[in-house]
């Protein structure tokens, strides 16, 4: 468990991080969400114990990463921003280098270097020095230097920046098949990743939490949330028919897409049942028709906006 | 223990893994020798010691170690690599001191290497090889005096180059200290003691006597001790200055 009390971070006059407190316990895959500049990777050092904190603490499994750096750190994996290595060393000699950091010797060396390296697939690049090898490779070494001690905690920070498609859908599945008696944070840009791999999202902006919750909790604050999405074959005014229910707060044309309506829901009612039946009693030429869960995207945008602008 | 022997193996290697190394080794030996027999008039001599050869190694060093001690932290910062490094569970401690033995252990090999100078004064006459080897132990803890003021300047900054001239120049005040040419610019109302004392702190007040043959255990105690407030220094400002 990884427990994190009244955190701040301070540079000179600067506030990173402003009193964040909270908890992560076992089986949780933590999404870290916030603007650039919002105190996600700041946090992320804090919580490894690269930086000291200002005031405040963090426990990882009742080690304190200032008392006790050397316990608490053993039990974290970390992939820092960017995933540097040296690159002048070769993947297979960095990992034993990493292993050996980590206290394995003799034969255990070469078992947990190999079992990382299968985790992450580098098996064709194992004498190949770091520098030339291709960003995904290079995130991948990252990753597997993270992963070498089956650490309790991981931490990664944008694991899937730079990556392609495919790569990105290998980190998130092998984030997923880690993650279940671990503690997984991850902070990222990218909001489908946390509907996709997270089990809990915070959003932070000015170095303070503005949202904490499941991904569906935090898509159920989204204006959008039980809004119903029709697409037509024709042109037709959907409003009109849909002025007499008090569910139904408004009508709104979807940008860069023809014919396509989102009906909002007044204060997340549930509107299907009412509007679908409205939409077979009048005959609506709908080509497509479902409910939206809510967008984490604007959800997003609207919390943290209103912490810029308080 | 364990992880400052695993940081060391790792540096020196990585020395010797791009050409840094070599091209240290090898210029080191080429200029030491222009140094002690064109300059130094080691054979025009005519005598049987290595002080020609020795009494260089102050000002060889001055460009050379900087070299190699400037992307000591320089580049870790640069590239990253310090997030990682020093979010794996060691000691800063056990960091600081294994990169600088990783270092020293350069300059030593390098220094080793000079072994036919001396297979040549003895095969020429007969040396008082104890003084020679005092001399060699002498020189390589000079060595690691540049050395620990060149971790603590690479610590400083993210610029290698930056770190180069800051060690250069300081180096240069410290070597200098000791020299009878600033010793004399002092004016003579100057106490005495104080004279001294920034002689004492000089690198040529020590290293000319070890090389001499006057064994002083002072003298290597200065080495010492300067190196380790050095090295302490560096850890304060690599603590300090991780955030940047």
């Amino acid at each position: 468990m990884i427990e994190i009390e009244n955190l701040t971070k301070k540079f000179d006059q600067f506030v990173a991080v402003d009193d964040l407190s909270f908890t992560v316990k076992e089986g949780e895959v933590l999404g870290f969400l916030g603007p650039n500049g919002a105190g996600k990777s700041t946090t992320m050092k804090v919580i490894t114990g690269f930086l000291a904190p200002t005031g405040g603490s963090v426990t990882i499994d009742g080690f304190d990463i200032t008392n006790n750096p050397i316990e608490a750190k053993s039990l974290i994996g970390y992939l820092p921003e960017g995933a540097p290595s040296y690159g002048d060393m070769t993947t297979i000699d960095f990992l034993r280098f990493i292993a050996k950091v980590r206290g394995y010797q003799g034969e255990e060396i070469e078992q947990r270097v190999n079992h990382a390296i299968k985790e992450v697939a580098l098996d064709s690049v194992t004498q190949q020095t770091i520098e030339t090898l291709s960003k995904g490779f290079k995130r991948r070494v990252g990753l597997a230097q993270a992963i070498m001690h089956d650490p309790k905690v991981l931490i990664l920070d944008e694991p899937t920046d730079g990556l392609d498609p495919n790569q990105k859908h290998h980190v998130r599945e092998l984030i997923k098949n880690l993650a279940k008696d671990k503690i997984v944070i991850i902070s990222t840009h990218i909001l489908e990743e946390v509907t996709a791999v997270c089990s809990r999202a915070i959003i932070i902006a000015e170095g303070k939490i503005v949202a904490d919750g499941t991904p569906a909790e935090l898509e159920s604050r989204s204006r959008y949330h039980q809004a119903v999405s029709v697409r037509l074959s024709a042109e037709y005014d959907l409003a009109a028919d849909l002025t007499n229910v008090a569910a139904v707060s408004s009508v709104e044309k979807v940008e860069d897409a023809d014919l396509t309506y989102t009906i909002i829901a007044n204060d997340g009612q549930s509107i299907f049942s009412q509007v679908s039946e409205i939409a077979q009693n009048q005959h609506w030429p709908v080509t497509e028709f479902h409910v939206e869960r809510g967008q984490l995207e604007d959800v997003f945008r609207t919390v943290t906006q209103q912490a810029e602008g308080a | 223990m364990g992880n400052l022997n695993t940081i060391f193996q790792r540096e020196l290697m990585s020395y010797f893994a791009t050409p840094l190394a070599y091209i240290f080794v090898v210029i080191f030996l080429i200029t030491n020798g222009i140094f002690t027999f064109d300059l130094g008039g080691f054979f025009i001599r005519g005598q049987a010691d290595l002080l020609p050869f020795f009494g260089f190694h102050p000002w060889l060093y001055l460009f050379m170690v900087p070299a190699i001690a400037m992307t000591l932290w320089a580049d870790e910062r640069k590239t990253g690599t310090i997030e990682l490094l020093l979010t794996l569970p060691v000691r800063l401690s056990d960091v600081v001191l294994g990169k600088f033995l990783a270092a020293w252990v350069l300059t030593g090999i390098a220094l080793l290497l000079t072994f036919p100078i001396w297979v040549t004064v003895n095969y020429l006459g007969d040396p008082d090889n104890g003084v020679i080897l005092a001399a060699y132990i002498g020189s390589w803890f000079m060595a690691g005096g540049f050395l620990a003021i060149g971790s603590c300047m690479s610590a400083c900054t993210k610029n290698s180059v930056i770190a180069f001239i800051l060690t250069v120049t300081i180096c240069f005040v410290f070597v200098l200290l000791g020299s009878p040419i600033l010793l004399n610019a002092f004016p003579a109302w100057v106490p005495q003691f104080l004279v001294d004392a920034f002689s004492a702190m000089g690198f040529l007040t020590h290293f000319d006597s070890i090389s001499k043959g006057v064994l002083d255990i002072r003298d290597f105690l200065f080495f010492a001790v300067f190196i380790a407030a050095w090295l302490l220094a560096s850890a304060i400002v690599i603590e300090m200055k991780k955030a940047n």
